[in-house]
């Protein structure tokens, strides 16, 4: 074989260089917000500040409510998000050809997507907790959230149920099954992987939020009972510790509870799927 | 190759088939006979695996498909506006040209059209796991990894599970659109085994490149090719011997000797 030109040889290790710089210097970023907030908030988290209500304004005591406000008002926002999300994407992707409404509904979707969270907030104050009469509350906070993360869903569930092969779609019809046994049977255990992929990152989104949720929950340190009772997240409550700087300490230890909530939700969810496709291997 | 006297499983009467605008199948006729081997030959692009899909009416997924003309199975029109599609589809049975098997358990993909019709108890279910593999030749290799991943099978045995998954639903018709085209020889020796087994039983129509498949397996050929309009034409239909023997039409006789295609 004749050798590399000189030039050809250089150019080769030269973008290698450069494709592995990138990589690295993204990875010692990420790693370095993580490992600091760690540094910085590990040492406040303890029992007592896992299980205590905040007293004094959050300055002193721990997050035990903010912590079951984030979770109860993200279950909510999930709660509604997902099933109207994974079923305007089947609505897209199985039961329509390319129309005036398919177009519509995505161009919705897409524009939804580009759209800064502190919107929703207003429209989520306007429309449930003033309209609606829902006041703050971790229902008006939870749909406001629920329309933040729909366009996500919608997005990533379509494009995973678009990636099931044709040719399974075929088979499954050939057998004389119903358009919905194909769905259900055929199309939906081959896109779940994606499909969850949307809603984590969802999660994800709805655990850090902040400006959507302080104008339709509130920020009342207050454990909540109900859904109409308002609530301060976990998020919010790191927003207002900092910036009127009640206790940057706190601040800290709650932030690296939401880093750890977040990659718990990711790890977790991620063990139940491939359990969930390794079972449907398996019987 | 035997002559057939034998019953008229499906009568195909001048079906013209339009992608759109386009003609791509004008005015076929064709007898097709029970419990014998249809081949469907022809170059690239004649029509073939449409005139194969007219029969379990895959065509209709395709946007755009319009189909006139009459396909009489067991003296039943399967184009009637009252046809109940998937009815028609646990009629007939179709093997594809890529295996095609779901991500699931071996036993898993054999069960699933059974169980998309109303089987849900374990015994029933397990007599048709037993019955089905055994027709496709894998009952005795797989008897005890019934649960292995069917995926993880070679490309031969997939395309074999691919034919019990279509027998669990007990057909009476089995399509196979070129479905020994992906697999090495000695694999096609067996699926053309299997055909000629499962012709005892079913009425099965293959649509092939290989001539020599057709040759060996069928006992009838239905030879397509586009006339000078670009439509697809069943140019002649013949009991395989006579056909391969003295082709009637100059058309078949290039084809089949390598002229043509």
């Amino acid at each position: 074989m004749k050798p590399m030109k000189p030039s050809a040889r250089t150019s080769e290790y030269l973008a290698k260089g450069m494709i592995w710089a990138a990589a690295m210097s993204v990875m010692i970023v990420l790693v370095a917000i993580i490992v600091y907030i760690l540094i910085k908030g590990l040492p406040v988290l303890n029992f007592s500040f896992l299980t205590q209500n905040p007293y004094n304004m959050g300055r002193s005591g721990g997050i035990a409510s903010t912590i079951v406000g984030t979770l109860y008002i993200t279950l909510v926002a999930i709660l509604i998000a997902v099933p109207f999300g994974i079923g305007t994407a089947f609505y897209l992707a199985e039961y329509t050809r390319e129309n005036i409404i398919t177009r519509i509904i995505r161009f919705s979707a897409e524009s939804l997507a580009g759209i800064p969270s502190i919107i929703y907030g207003l429209f989520g104050f306007i429309f449930f907790v003033i309209y609606l009469g829902m006041g703050w509350s971790i229902l008006a906070g939870g749909l406001t959230l629920a329309f933040m993360v729909l366009p996500t869903i919608i997005r990533t569930s379509e494009e995973a149920i678009r990636a099931v092969p044709q040719i399974y779609r075929e088979a499954s019809y050939s057998l004389g099954a119903t358009k919905w046994q194909t769905i259900i049977k055929t199309v939906f255990p081959s896109a779940i992987q994606g499909i969850v992929n949307g809603i984590i990152l969802s999660v994800g989104r709805c655990i850090a939020e902040t400006a959507a949720v302080i104008f339709t929950a509130g920020s009342v340190l207050s454990m909540p009972f109900s859904l109409f009772d308002s609530t301060r997240t976990m998020a919010v409550h790191f927003y207002i510790l900092a910036s009127e700087g009640v206790s940057m300490e706190n601040a800290y230890g709650t932030a690296a509870l939401l880093i750890i909530l977040i990659f718990v939700v990711n790890v977790g969810v991620n063990l139940l799927v491939s359990r969930f496709i390794n079972k449907n291997q398996k019987r | 190759m035997e002559k057939t006297q034998k019953k008229i499983k499906i009568k195909v009467e001048k079906i013209n088939l339009f992608y759109g605008t386009s003609h791509a199948l004008g005015d076929i006729n064709a007898d097709i006979y029970e419990n014998s081997i249809t081949a469907v030959i022809g170059p690239s692009g004649c029509g073939k695996s449409t005139f194969l899909r007219l029969f379990n009416r895959m065509n209709d997924l395709i946007p755009g498909v319009t189909i006139n003309g009459r396909i009489l199975l067991n003296g039943e029109n399967i184009y009637a506006k009252d046809t109940y599609v998937v009815e028609l589809r646990k009629k007939v049975g179709m093997v594809f040209q890529k295996p095609n098997i779901f991500p699931m358990s071996i036993r898993d993909n054999v069960i699933i059209g059974p169980k998309h019709h109303g089987t849900k108890k374990k015994q029933d279910l397990d007599i048709i796991v037993e019955r089905s593999l055994r027709q496709a030749a894998l009952w005795d290799d797989f008897k005890d990894n019934l649960f292995k991943p069917g995926l993880s099978l070679s490309p031969g045995e997939q395309q074999r599970l691919c034919i019990a998954r279509a027998l669990a639903v007990e057909p009476e018709i089995i399509l196979f659109d070129e479905s020994c085209s992906a697999l090495d020889p000695e694999s096609t020796m067996r699926i053309e085994d299997l055909m000629s087994e499962l012709s005892k039983k079913y009425t099965i129509i293959i649509v092939t490149h290989n001539m020599e498949q057709a040759a060996r397996v069928s006992h009838m050929s239905a030879f397509f090719m586009i006339d000078d309009d670009k439509i697809g034409r069943l140019v002649e239909y013949r009991p395989t011997g006579d056909m391969f023997a003295n082709p009637k039409d100059k058309r078949t006789e290039d084809y089949i000797t390598g002229r043509y295609g």
